[in-house]
């Protein structure tokens, strides 16, 4: 058997998961969980020998197609289902399937307690195979459906206790916020077919030198409005945030380690879009840099221990956004903080999630504190979560997010500057808000109280079936940036896929070590004299005008409901007033215009015959003479 | 006068008789029409001969077979090649066999079968005295509402004769589209219009209204007849001849020999204008176009329901195709004087149809009003000029007549006390009650319409697309307007049978015998094929879109 043909399978078996375990109805209540668990992994086994497979071929020959079917075969516009599957895509086929598979195991134990379990195993299933179509596409139309299909799922998931009217809105909200991202890859798709002819990549990318810079631009720019709405980028972001209203699981899977750095595939993806389109990529950089800079803000204030970690998605996405905005200096190191950034995230929300599974589903840190005698095992996967994130030299986030911030200095130019600082003050932030989250919940006094019916937390280290897919992934949170970087393995990986270039950096790279291990102490050295050496008020401080606009988000909502909400409601409303009166007139007076002129007619229908007769001798009369008259003229 | 010619008072002597040419006749060819006229003489036979009580069946059953074995006939000569290479003229002259006759031909006998089963209809009246009847008249004869008619229904009459009326107004619907001259185009008008006049004053109730509509449709349709035959006078006139060919000659300037007699007259413009144009009108008034309509929502509310069905299908397909032969056959010479001329008919046609239709209340005259509009869309592919133009008409007309008779036939389900209960006011709520016949008469409204899915909109757009290629975009823009203003009246209808209260004395919903369920099953089906898969029909009528000359 041919390794292409093995392609499909890959979406396949979780498609089959989800069609088995939505359709079986509750005859699989039993067995769901692990049907789901299994075919994630049978997929991820799939994407291993896949992988084996392309490691045995020679790096300029990495690439397998696998054409399906054509699926909209009108002359002039072909649509065919058909799988690319290189060096790119099976990266993102390994960490989807693998961290995925992880966390479907995590959340066997995790959503023990709750009776739609195998409902919830569906729409992950569903949202594997949504994503890995997203991945294997090999044209923009393909990749759109995948593309809806993560949002679809992500929708159902963040609403997946809909009961809660938090969830559903949250819900809605994340789908809404998303449309207009879509729109903007649905333009661009309708952009490229109007520049090219065709939205595949193969042709698109070859010719893309060939197109005009002003087209270009227009696409990397709707492009990168996609990118922003999926991955929660600026400005764009206002809904990850809300999207914590999902289960654990979900918010480490969905909204920390795959579907978010879609945006980031379809960037790096378009490389030869960008590459011919400087402005757009300007842009893109500047995104990236708000963003970094943004979400690391609003983690620094949030006490829920989600939203923290949810801002410091948005930022560290902020982060490969840059990076890929920063062309072939920045692709590969885009990918590689996003590979590191899947394990170590998605390791530190599911400590997050064994923390409030201990503590009866309390998001609070305020109410945490002193934790890491109660649950080891969480203690210390989270704190090599924490370290790999806060870039502690050795560990994964340190080989990735250093090697980013010297692509942004070797950007050169004044803009080299402003992005490498960005990125060196958001690592700063960075370290100041992680180390934050762990103090407050692993150190100190513990803070809990009993609830409103008398129960007081038990603390307790979660079951084998949760801890386990935690280690895996604290041991990819050590170790990938490391086995990486060595030898610059990814690199070679990676750049017959997206190019590379070292840039001219004007600092060393040891300079720049230097400056990020400073920035790490100085941002871990504040946390530590404001959190580690007082005690953490039970009730958040009043806090300064910044900490109160970071806990509203830096009131991106306040913003978006004055200028969107409030704005469309004007238009609207000014709208239904011209639909009442103008159209409705217009519409309204013709019909009443032409139901009189019916009922006068009608009169001429008096039912005499001699009245018909006189009306046909007339009207032969009138055809005789226009015949006439015709020929006259 | 010389002595020797005389040899008495009475006689005088002839020329020696030269010989008379025997006419060569190819029955294969006339088969279809032969096969019904024939079938229509047994069916007098039958009248005369077989017992009153098997005459029903013995009727249905010579029809029937007549109407099949005459569709064989035409289906047979098609496969032979008569409909493309082989068309040609047969009979002397007076009949066209080609891809339109054919194609009209065939259509014509479907719609007849159809209606047919919604002549033979007799479950759907309730007994009288013990015997089943149908919506026709016991004894045509007897004047309504006096002893004589009671007496006729009480010893169960029915008028079984309709069924060889039928076959003769089919008869007439065939040859007059392959009419090839005038004479022949004027005897099969007389022909099918003779037996439709009859039908109509044949209903059962409301049988004043009904013989009204009778009288009304033949001194319109005699006058109407009086103006075509004028016509025809004057074109002889014009041409020195009937025939098709030989007068399209002299209109394209090509004359072959002028007959001394007429050699003052030959070639007069004015006699050409002047006539063509009074045997168009003619034609016009079968199809019902503006301003000749005037009969067709009296005569359509007053005939029998199962008449109507077949009048408005058959009448104006055979019409549409007489019309077709005509302007593209022996008119295309002056198409630069009839076409402007055409555009006003089709224009307040359309137009008229649709305005008048929005006020009325009964669902028959709202009906005959659809059909007037329906008429005004078919004369925008007339208009064409094209031989798109041409089967994209063949292709409507299909579309149309399977659509009327199966509406029609659904009217005459909604019954009550009184008969059949046409006004639209007691059709509100109808699909609560009767959900699958609403929808069946949905169906149909929709295709009237043009809503896609539906043969309507596959109709509809053909014949716009060849109108707008042929120059005539205006029309097509105000036949959109007027498809427009239709949609609301036909919607209308659907919302008042779905989304309106049932009014507790409504009518009830007869249930027909399987004949009645046939007309209607073979309509939906049709109706909803042409409208999902058009291709292989449009391929048909674009194949047949060539007149032989």
């Amino acid at each position: 058997m041919n390794a292409e043909n093995l392609i499909a399978l890959l979406i396949a078996a979780p498609l089959l998961g989800a069609a088995v375990l939505l359709v079986g109805g509750r005859r699989l209540d039993g067995v769901g969980h692990w049907i789901g668990t299994l075919l994630s992994t049978t997929s991820f086994v799939f994407g291993v020998i896949l992988f084996a497979d392309l490691l045995g071929k020679n790096p300029e020959h990495r690439t397998l197609m696998q054409h399906l079917y054509t699926w909209v075969p009108v002359a002039g516009f072909q649509a065919d289902v058909t799988f690319r599957l290189d060096q790119l895509s099976m990266t993102f086929v390994l960490l989807i399937t693998g961290v995925g598979s992880l966390i479907h195991l995590y959340s066997v134990g995790y959503m023990e307690h709750d009776e739609r379990r195998r409902r919830f195993f569906g729409y992950l299933n569903l949202f594997l195979a949504a994503m890995l179509l997203l991945v294997l596409a090999d044209n923009y139309l393909l990749l759109y459906v995948g593309w809806e299909g993560v949002g679809l799922a992500s929708y159902l998931l963040i609403g997946f206790w809909q009961h809660k009217p938090s969830a559903a809105t949250a819900a809605k909200k994340a789908f809404i916020v998303n449309r207009v991202g879509d729109m903007g890859l649905s333009i661009a798709i309708m952009l490229m077919f109007a520049t090219f002819g065709t939205f595949a990549f193969g042709p698109v990318f070859a010719h893309a030198t060939g197109a005009s810079e002003g087209k270009l631009t227009a696409i990397g720019l709707m492009l990168l409005l996609a990118a922003c709405g999926k991955s929660a980028q600026v400005p764009l972001q206002s809904w990850l945030g809300d999207a914590m209203e999902g289960p654990t699981p979900v918010s480490a899977l969905i909204h920390a380690a795959t579907m978010v750095t879609a945006g980031v595939y379809l960037i790096v993806r378009s490389g030869a879009i960008f590459n011919a389109a400087p402005d757009a990529q300007l842009v893109v950089t500047v995104v990236g840099a708000v963003t970094l800079l943004f979400g690391a803000i609003v983690g620094c204030a949030k006490d829920d221990i989600k939203k923290a970690l949810a801002g410091s998605t948005m930022s560290q996405i902020g982060y490969m956004i840059l990076a890929a905005g920063l062309g072939p200096i920045g692709y590969v190191f885009a990918i590689m903080h996003l590979v590191t950034h899947g394990f170590f995230k998605a390791g530190l929300f599911l400590g997050a999630g064994s923390v409030m599974h201990g503590m009866n589903d309390e998001v609070d840190m305020r109410k945490y504190g002193g934790l890491r005698t109660y649950m080891p095992v969480t203690f210390i996967t989270f704190g090599l979560g924490y370290l790999a994130i806060i870039g502690f030299p050795g560990l994964s986030g340190f080989f990735s997010k250093d090697k980013i911030i010297e692509a942004a200095f070797a950007k050169g130019g004044t803009e080299g500057w402003i992005l490498g600082t960005c990125a060196l003050v958001g690592a700063a932030i960075t370290a100041f808000y992680m180390t934050r989250v762990m103090l407050m919940t692993f150190f100190g006094e513990k803070r809990w109280q009993p609830d409103e019916h008398g129960h007081e937390p038990h603390p307790h280290e979660s079951p084998k079936v949760m801890t386990i897919p935690m280690i895996v992934l604290a041991v990819g949170s050590v170790f990938a940036g490391g086995f990486f970087s060595i030898g610059d393995r990814f690199l070679h990986w990676l750049e017959p896929i997206t190019g590379h270039s070292e840039g001219n950096s004007p600092l060393s790279a040891a300079a720049v070590t230097g400056a990020t291990m400073v920035c790490l102490i100085i941002g871990v050295g504040i946390a530590y004299l404001q959190y580690g050496r007082r005690p953490v008020p039970a009730v958040a401080p009043r806090g300064s005008l910044l900490t109160r606009a970071a806990r509203r988000d830096l009131l991106q909502d306040d913003f978006n409901h004055v200028v969107l909400v409030r704005g469309g409601e004007h238009l609207t409303r000014s709208l239904v007033y011209v639909d009442h009166t103008l159209v409705d007139g217009v519409v309204n007076g013709t019909a009443a215009g032409f139901g009189g002129l019916s009922g006068r007619l009608r009169k001429l229908q008096n039912g005499y015959a001699r009245s018909y007769a006189v009306s046909m001798f007339g009207g032969a009369a009138l055809l005789v003479a226009a015949t006439l008259l015709m020929r006259a003229v | 006068m010389s002595a020797t010619a005389v040899h008495s008072l009475w006689t005088t002597a002839a020329e020696p008789i030269s010989k008379i040419p025997a006419p060569k006749i190819e029955y294969g060819q006339l088969s279809p029409t032969l096969i019904v006229v024939g079938a229509a003489l047994v069916g007098i036979l039958v009248e005369a001969f077989v017992p009153r009580k098997s005459r029903y069946y013995a009727q249905v059953f010579v029809s029937a077979v007549a109407l099949c074995a005459a569709f064989a006939a035409v289906v047979a000569l098609a496969a032979d090649g008569y409909g493309t290479t082989k068309a040609h003229i047969a009979a002397m002259g007076a009949i066209a066999v080609d891809g339109p006759s054919l194609f009209l031909q065939g259509t014509i006998l479907l719609a007849g079968l159809l209606a047919l089963f919604t002549f033979a209809e007799r479950r759907l009246d309730p007994e009288a005295h013990g015997n089943r009847v149908d919506s026709f008249a016991a004894q045509a004869a007897a004047v309504p509402g006096s002893d004589t008619e009671k007496a006729a229904v009480k010893a169960g009459f029915t008028t079984t004769e309709v069924f060889p009326l039928l076959l003769f107004a089919v008869a007439g619907m065939l040859v007059f589209p392959s009419a090839n001259d005038l004479l022949t185009l004027f005897v099969a008008l007389e022909v099918f219009s003779l037996p439709l006049y009859l039908m109509c004053a044949l209903a059962r109730r409301k049988r004043l209204m009904s013989q009204e509509a009778a009288v009304k449709y033949f001194l319109l349709g005699a006058f109407a007849s009086a103006f075509t035959l004028f016509g025809i006078a004057l074109l002889y006139g014009y041409a020195g001849s009937v025939s098709y060919a030989t007068i399209a000659q002299v209109v394209d300037g090509r004359v072959a020999n002028i007959d001394p007699a007429l050699a003052n007259t030959t070639g007069n413009d004015a006699l050409l204008l002047i006539g063509a144009a009074m045997v168009v009108m003619g034609l016009l008034f079968k199809v019902g176009a503006v301003p000749f309509h005037m009969w067709t929502p009296d005569v359509y509310q007053g005939a029998p329901t199962p008449v109507t069905g077949f009048m408005a299908a058959a009448t104006k397909v055979a019409a549409f195709g007489a019309l077709l032969r005509l302007l593209y056959v022996v008119l295309p010479g002056m198409r630069w004087d009839w076409r402007p001329v055409m555009w006003g008919v089709a224009i307040i046609t359309m137009l008229g149809g649709a305005i008048v239709a929005i006020t009325q209340t009964d669902i028959k005259r709202l009906l005959a009003y659809s059909s007037i509009a329906h008429a005004g869309f078919i004369l925008a592919g007339v208009i064409a000029t094209s031989k798109d133009g041409v089967s994209s008409v063949l292709f409507y007309l299909a579309a149309y007549s399977f659509v009327t008779i199966g509406a029609f036939a659904v009217v005459t389900l909604v019954r009550d006390a009184g008969g059949e209960a046409t006004h639209l006011s007691k059709w509100a709520g109808l699909g609560r009650r009767s959900p699958l016949v609403a929808a069946v008469f949905a169906v149909f409204l929709l295709a009237f319409a043009g809503i896609p899915l539906t043969s309507g909109f596959a109709g509809k757009f053909a014949v716009f697309k060849a109108a707008a290629e042929g120059g005539a975009a205006p029309l097509v823009v105000i036949g959109v307007i007027s498809s427009a203003i239709a949609a609301f009246f036909y919607i209308r209808v659907i919302v008042l049978m779905f989304f309106s209260e049932p009014k507790p004395e409504g009518p009830t919903v007869a249930v027909p015998s399987p004949l009645t369920m046939a007309a209607i099953g073979v309509g939906v089906a049709v109706t909803l094929v042409l409208g999902v898969a058009p291709q292989y029909f449009l391929n048909l009528a674009s194949q047949a879109g060539v007149f032989v000359r």
